[in-house]
């Protein structure tokens, strides 16, 4: 009885304490690429501990929601995240992991920042809100067909499920998969800011999207936004890591050695995926704001791709 | 490890490397830079030879192992280099594109697979399923190849478009048992002589009208505007 209940707790707390490793890592490796020393890889968390220390400045005309909005982002984020399978197929809450309501919690995370970014009437926050919704209203399409495509496979939308589906080694290899790998690379790419489609290091006003609409934010609650952005990034890539590679992860439950066996590979592969996450980042230009909505059809386009060839043949 | 996919793995190898090349053809319908349109087409011809040398493998085919070489040293290597040259001769390098919206285009590559699969399965329902889904896939390539040259204003874009038809073509005889060698060989070589009449065409209409842009012949030809 004890120990799913701890096995879904060090899940919670394992995703919550180390994305801010991981952006450290991906900075690390970007800096590295561009032969610089960088900050270690623990400066996000000494930057979130100064972020707390310091006061929040709200302005004047702020509303109740300007000051709600960190931590409505930051709560269902993290309950997105915890919903993800990372070292175990099988915990407790597991069954609630359910792919569309994963993409659901996000969508109301983002609506809120919106919102925020809009409440107190600057005019970058207002800019950053629509360029956010446009390309929200791109990627969460395609990130339906990509559900759609994965759910025909698997005969599920809830991630333990498919994960146990991919694990037992029945796919074989899937045209169809492979549209949607394509696919939720680029809205993973798109809906975490990172570079192509948004530079989370710069402050530049033709560019930025996210950084536009947090531009108000101060102390705790830009701690609790970075942090759920760091959150968001470690989500999509366990997401990735738990459709399509899933290899070492415990199918069954209450089995500690497999769990810590499935904690050590889903390690791995989060190290991997923030590596390849730097070298990308590195060797691709950022597009321009109206080059996005390009970028993100086509990732519709696959998706749309991926569903089609399962339409009309089972065995693509 | 129990292994319930329809076919089994080489069959859906096979049909992976055919999705690739479908996916990789719409890298291509994506790009407008020019260089990077060579690139994709050299990307292309690489997963055409290893859908071909992996043909040969399930087939018991040596001869295709030929093939899917002189796919990957003409048109995945010699080609695009040649390409490549001459775009950087013609000063062509830094040149983009103005496509009528990538949005319309993508759309209509999908309404050309989906016509395809739906052209191609029903017609050769008792066939090899391998063969089956290799050929609806590689006539979404040839397609596909066709209306990159439809929607392409420049000259080279097109021989690019033509290339990636030639590569589908490529794909169907292979996926089909029993293509002879010399007829292989025949068709790579009259695409290098194709592709050499192109190359010195694109000079002769650079010399006379500066340009290589196909909506420029139309005003030289008299307008039917």
């Amino acid at each position: 009885m004890i120990y799913p209940l701890l096995a879904q707790l060090v899940q919670m707390t394992v995703i919550l304490t180390l994305s801010p490793l991981l952006i450290g890592l991906v900075r690390k490796v970007k800096s590295r690429l561009q032969r610089r020393r960088g900050a270690s890889m623990i400066q996000p968390y000494r930057d979130l501990r100064r972020l707390l220390g310091k006061e929040a400045v709200v302005a004047d005309n702020a509303s109740w929601l300007f000051r709600i909005a960190p931590y409505f982002v930051f709560a269902s984020t993290w309950v997105a995240a915890a919903l993800i399978p990372t070292f175990s197929a099988n915990l407790m809450f597991s069954w609630s992991g359910d792919l569309i309501a994963i993409t659901a919690l996000l969508g109301s995370a983002r609506f809120a920042l919106a919102l925020a970014g809009m409440d107190v009437g600057t005019s970058f926050g207002g800019l950053g809100s629509s360029r956010e919704m446009m390309i929200a209203s791109l990627a969460e399409p395609a990130m339906l067909m990509i559900v759609f495509s994965v759910a025909l496979i698997a005969g599920s939308t809830e991630l333990s499920t498919i994960a146990g589906y991919m694990l037992n080694g029945q796919v074989g290899l899937r045209v169809s998969l492979a549209m949607a790998l394509a696919a939720l690379l680029i809205v993973a790419v798109a809906e975490n800011g990172r570079i192509p489609v948004d530079n989370p290091s710069t402050h530049l006003e033709l560019t930025m999207v996210h950084e536009a609409m947090v531009l108000e934010y101060s102390g705790r609650h830009l701690a609790m936004i970075e942090l759920a952005a760091s959150l968001q990034l470690m989500l999509y890539l366990s997401m990735v890591a738990c459709i399509f590679i899933p290899f070492g992860m415990a199918a069954d439950a209450n089995r500690p050695l497999l769990d810590a066996v499935g904690f050590f590979a889903w390690l791995a592969k989060m190290a991997a995926g923030g590596i390849a996450l730097g070298v990308a980042e590195t060797i691709v230009a950022k597009m321009r704001v109206f080059r996005v909505p390009n970028f993100l059809g086509a990732a519709l386009m696959l998706g749309l791709l991926g569903v089609l060839l399962l339409f009309v043949s089972r065995g693509m | 490890m129990a292994f319930v996919s329809p076919h089994g793995l080489s069959f859906d190898i096979a049909h992976m490397l055919a999705g690739l090349l479908v996916l990789v053809s719409f890298m291509m319908l994506y790009q407008l830079r020019l260089l990077a349109l060579l690139h994709v087409l050299g990307l292309h011809a690489f997963v055409l030879a290893l859908s071909v040398a992996w043909q040969a493998h399930i087939q018991g085919a040596p001869h295709l192992y030929i093939t899917a070489g002189m796919a990957l040293a003409f048109k995945a290597i010699l080609i695009p280099w040649a390409l490549r040259r001459m775009v950087f001769q013609m000063g062509l390098h830094r040149e983009i594109e103005t496509v009528g919206g990538i949005g319309i285009t993508m759309l209509a590559g999908i309404a050309l697979v989906a016509l395809s699969l739906q052209v191609m399965l029903p017609v050769t329902a008792n066939a090899d399923p391998v063969a089956r889904e290799d050929i609806a896939l590689a006539l979404s390539v040839v397609l596909i190849g066709l209306l990159i040259m439809v929607t392409r204003q420049n000259a080279i874009s097109q021989v690019v478009g033509f290339m990636s038809l030639e590569n589908g073509i490529n794909l169907a005889a292979t996926g089909a048992r029993g293509m002879p060698l010399v007829v292989e060989i025949t068709v790579a070589f009259s695409i290098l002589v194709a592709f050499i009449v192109v190359g010195v065409f694109l000079f002769r209409i650079r010399e006379r009208f500066d340009t290589i842009d196909i909506s420029e012949l139309d005003r030289v030809r008299g307008g039917q505007m």
